[in-house]
């Protein structure tokens, strides 16, 4: 088990949003997390990279180790867990490769990252072509690639992605997801949350089912895609 | 000649303001947080300065040997630059990082009692009278064609330039200068990309405290008397000079600043010198009307917070 999240609980002021969640991620797994506008799934994500915090109680292990006592900016560069934000948030007075360079802050291995930059470009050739203009003057596909590229830069033992469709033209989102899967096979675990659910369970192995701040339903994705009460909630009947 | 005159005196009063004002802009840009102590950093500085010059003299004569005045100076600049960055770190540190998430007014409040702690500590410290700052290098006076030159106010206006240069080539080519834009855009994503956040607003509070040292300092070789209350008045304008120059940007507080020298000097040319500060800043009021963001500045996200 790479990842491991136990009774997590979060609160906004005098707001719960998350009730105690339940998950594990596998090595090399895409695992989603499925659920309507406001269910928590972002803050499930936030909590994992410690953007919020998290209340007593909650146990999140990495790899056998205690993620909790990193600060944020360590889950990436230490853990190596990076994680694409809702909306992008791309850093758009920098360029394409600012973007990416600020990505490898903490690394110190040169070499390597030259050889990341690389991998990123034959990833999504478009950035390349893009590399020295300002992130903010790139179409929503180019900024989505980036935000994902950016992420592979930080750190990419396991990555988080928040809503990568939203936004996408359906021909650029097949060609997102087929990127997440190249990206995958190469040995990055993939924890996504998405309200589009047929998609995210056509790309991930399996599933969980986040309703008002608890998982209510969990499983292998083909068995939550003809599951009646995922397909009347999610799925459209 | 007389135009001549007031544009050597405003480069040098515009040299004070620029260098105090890039601490303001910086600190505001990847903090969204005005830092109303730094007035009083300026004013910590040059006693800083005065302490190290004072220390620098006696040890030269206490082991009989002369260093030349500008060397001194120099090393004056470079210690008290040293030394008020740790005084900018604290500030930030325990005034300001545990209301990071406050409202903004809770911050700038305490700003000000900050700024309060500053001149009354030190006026506990060292007495309520004023004190002269060594005088390490000899004026040379030079004429040109009517127009009097000193060597100290050609070394004011080189200095603060070469430092905001620097500065901005820091922040446009350093991977810490990057991460300044990032934050200065969205700062809530940045730890996101395995940068430090707090090391980073603890080097912009370092850098900015250090440039306000050199203020303070080339403002004690210029006008060679201290007291606790110097930096309230010059800050609040270097702060109008921030403003003015725009959010972040070198360029800006720096051009700004000057041109904040530059009405001050011209308009007595015109008017009464006692309506000065009266119609330059409502010149400046003017300015901001028509460009309420400044000249230049960093675009920042719609949505700052997470």
């Amino acid at each position: 088990m790479l990842l491991s999240v136990e009774n997590l609980r979060v609160s906004y002021g005098s707001i719960k949003a998350l009730h105690g969640l339940n998950f594990q991620i596998d090595e090399g797994e895409i695992v989603c997390i499925i659920g309507a506008n406001g269910a928590g799934k972002s803050t499930t994500l936030k909590a994992i990279s410690r953007l919020v915090p998290v209340e007593e109680g909650t146990r999140i292990s990495f790899a056998g180790t205690d993620l909790l006592k990193h600060p944020a900016d360590k889950v990436v560069s230490k853990l190596g867990i990076s994680h694409v934000p809702e909306g992008r948030r791309l850093f758009e007075n920098l360029t394409v490769t600012e973007n990416l360079m600020l990505a490898t802050f903490a690394r110190k291995d040169r070499r390597q990252i030259q050889l990341d930059f690389n991998r990123v470009f034959s990833i999504f050739p478009r950035l390349e072509e893009r590399q020295d203009q300002k992130s903010g003057t790139l179409s929503g596909g180019e900024q989505q690639m980036l935000a994902v590229g950016r992420a592979y830069m930080s750190g990419r033992k396991v990555m988080l992605l928040d809503e990568p469709s939203m936004g996408l033209a359906p021909l650029l989102m097949m060609s997102m997801f087929n990127a997440l899967k190249d990206i995958n096979r190469e040995g990055t675990t993939i924890l996504l949350v998405e309200q589009n659910a047929r998609l995210a369970l056509q790309f991930a192995g399996r599933g969980y089912v986040l309703q008002n701040g608890n998982l209510v339903l969990e499983g292998p994705s083909a068995g939550l895609l003809e599951n009646p009460e995922v397909k009347k909630a999610y799925l459209g009947g | 000649m007389v135009f001549f005159q007031n544009l050597i005196n405003a480069l040098q009063w515009g040299s004070f303001y620029a260098l105090i004002a890039l601490g303001y802009s910086m600190v505001y840009s990847i903090l969204m947080l005005f830092n109303f102590a730094h007035g009083d950093i300026f004013m910590v500085g040059a006693y800083i300065g005065f302490g190290v010059a004072t220390a620098l003299v006696a040890l030269t004569a206490m082991g009989n040997f002369a260093l030349p005045g500008w060397l001194v100076l120099a090393l004056t600049i470079l210690i008290s630059m040293f030394l008020t960055s740790f005084v900018g770190m604290f500030v930030e540190r325990v005034g300001y990082r545990p209301l990071r998430d406050a409202p903004r007014a809770s911050a700038a409040i305490t700003g000000l009692m900050i700024g309060i702690i500053l001149e009354t500590g030190n006026l506990i410290l060292l007495g309520a009278q004023r004190i002269s700052f060594p005088s390490l290098i000899e004026t040379s006076t030079y004429q040109l064609g009517g127009v009097v030159v000193t060597n100290k106010k050609i070394m004011i206006v080189l200095v603060s330039i070469a430092l905001s240069f620097a500065l901005h080539q820091f922040i446009r080519r350093t991977r810490w200068g990057m991460a300044m834009r990032a934050m200065a855009f969205d700062y809530a994503v940045v730890p996101l990309m395995g940068v430090p956040l707090n090391r980073i607003a603890a080097l912009t509070f370092a850098i900015g405290s250090g440039l306000a040292a050199v203020a303070g300092i080339l403002f004690g070789v210029a006008y060679p008397v201290l007291d606790p209350y110097m930096g309230i008045l010059v800050g609040w304008k270097a702060f109008v000079a921030a403003i003015l120059g725009g959010r972040g940007s070198v360029v800006g507080a720096t051009l700004a600043g000057f041109l904040l020298g530059f009405i001050e000097m011209f308009v007595p040319m015109v008017f009464p010198s006692t309506f000065r500060d009266l119609i330059a800043y409502s010149i400046i009021l003017l300015i901001l009307v028509f460009r309420p963001h400044g000249f230049f500045g960093e675009p920042y996200s719609a949505r700052l917070r997470l």
